[in-house]
């Protein structure tokens, strides 16, 4: 292919919080980067360890959002999310695979704003880092 | 009735699987009755390349292979015998999955080959001489086969019928395999011979097969602090990775105290670290997740201990 690489972003976002902070995000037309792709999932518990990494394969990032501690529809699921992040960036730096392509992030519904701010920093950080070969 | 012609070969293994199979002991003996052994080299064999490669064309009925795939040569026996071989089974964690060799992929080529040849302290390597494919003495050519930049499992390098886990597979469940070879009562191409049951199935200390609901793990401990009595190893705190592994061992390890690390294979999925790490952290707390973390040195070598080459992320960049 040929051209300027572009980052390719996977955004896997809970349809409580995240996903309508996206809708949001729209509604109020604050842009963010056309690098961003989103994936919806019931909750961020729902996120396997295993979505992480096979979207690595194709991915130069993965952004997983779910609700604030405390606020998840499902009670617990991204206390859980949580857990399995920490062990999986642990796993990727010992692949040789920086931390920083994976990001977890808590964004509610309402934070439309935020949720664009943090695509745009997510998208700049991926830049830096470059394109994924594993 | 014909004897089924039968080849076994050892690659980058340590000739565990092959214990295994002696262990059958007895049933071996009787199972000879239906078999015959054209090929068992190097480990029991003295037989020459040449032999296997004059062999007609799809001559051996089953193969079983155990070790995983590093070097040129294993490779090339590898693809003769799929050549000469109807039905080829990769046998044990090596074979099937990478296994322990397989761990050398969290290391570059260049790596593996400094430490071995060059930084150890009882190494006398003055001029760094690495090992060569070819090396000239006297105008006669020695050669060496070539170290490959990683390890790959069997189904990587040649199209595989069977799998059978295991480091190495139970005896028992070697004894079932060969039994259903010899009937023909075998499962579509491509899959595991399993019962498909978990470790945690068979085991008698899940709190399950008593009727307890398990308690969260908020403790995480080494198989070096102490003994554990006679409850669920996970509940504990010694990290057992029976909710994932296949167990057609029969939960032997966590019996005498030893925690499942996984040889038997994942019980589903593609990603047998990636599945552990989705079992581990739902059943641990935040407290315990971080304690892990501090205690086990690698994580990713312990999580893919048997498996790596097949994981979805299978090398160091």
């Amino acid at each position: 292919m040929m051209g300027e690489w572009e980052p390719n972003i996977i955004v896997i976002a809970c349809n409580w919080c995240t996903y309508q902070a996206a809708d949001l995000a729209g509604s109020l037309r604050y842009p963010y980067p056309t690098t961003v792709k989103i994936i919806r999932v019931p909750c961020s518990g729902r996120v396997e360890p295993e979505f992480i990494i096979e979207t690595l394969r194709n991915a130069d990032g993965v952004l997983i959002g779910g609700c604030h501690p405390g606020d998840c529809h499902y009670k617990e699921g991204n206390y859980k999310a949580a857990r399995r992040f920490k062990l999986i960036q642990k796993m990727l730096v010992e692949m040789g695979i920086e931390p920083e392509r994976v990001r977890l992030e808590w964004i509610s519904g309402s934070e439309g704003l935020r949720f664009a701010e943090v695509m745009r920093e997510f998208d700049a950080k991926i830049r830096e880092l470059g394109p994924l070969r594993w | 009735m014909s004897k089924i012609k039968l080849a076994i070969y050892l690659s980058a293994g340590c000739a565990g699987c092959e214990m295994a199979l002696v262990d059958l002991s007895e049933k071996l003996i009787d199972a000879l009755e239906n078999i015959e052994i054209v090929w068992w080299t190097p480990t029991v064999v003295d037989l020459k390349y040449k032999d296997l490669e004059n062999l007609e064309d799809k001559s051996i009925d089953v193969a079983l292979v155990d070790g995983a795939v590093r070097l040129s040569e294993q490779e090339h026996v590898i693809k003769i015998l799929r050549q000469k071989t109807k039905v080829l089974v990769a046998f044990g964690a090596c074979a099937a999955m990478g296994g322990v060799p397989g761990l050398a992929n969290f290391h570059k080529r260049e790596e593996l080959l400094e430490t071995a040849y060059i930084n150890t302290w009882s190494t006398d390597n003055p001029d760094g001489v690495l090992p060569q494919t070819e090396y000239d003495v006297n105008g006669s050519k020695l050669t060496l086969p070539e170290f490959y930049g990683e390890v790959k499992a069997l189904h990587q390098v040649v199209d595989v019928d069977y799998f059978i886990g295991g480091c190495p597979p139970h005896h028992d469940h070697v004894a079932v395999a060969v039994e259903a070879i010899i009937k023909g009562e075998l499962p579509p191409k491509g899959s595991w011979i399993t019962s498909g049951k978990s470790v945690c199935d068979s085991c008698r200390r899940n709190p399950a097969q008593k009727g307890e609901i398990r308690k969260p793990i908020e403790k995480v401990r080494r198989t070096i602090e102490g003994t554990p009595d006679e409850e669920c190893l996970l509940q504990q705190g010694y990290l057992c990775l029976g909710p994932v592994t296949q167990g057609d061992c029969g939960g032997s390890c966590p019996q005498v105290n030893i925690p499942c690390r996984g040889c038997g294979g994942p019980v589903a999925g593609k990603d047998f670290g990636a599945r552990a790490v989705g079992a581990l952290a739902s059943l641990m707390t935040d407290e315990a997740v971080d304690e892990m973390l501090e205690k086990i040195p690698s994580l990713g070598k312990f999580l893919y201990r048997y498996s790596l080459p097949v994981s979805l992320i299978n090398r160091k960049k």
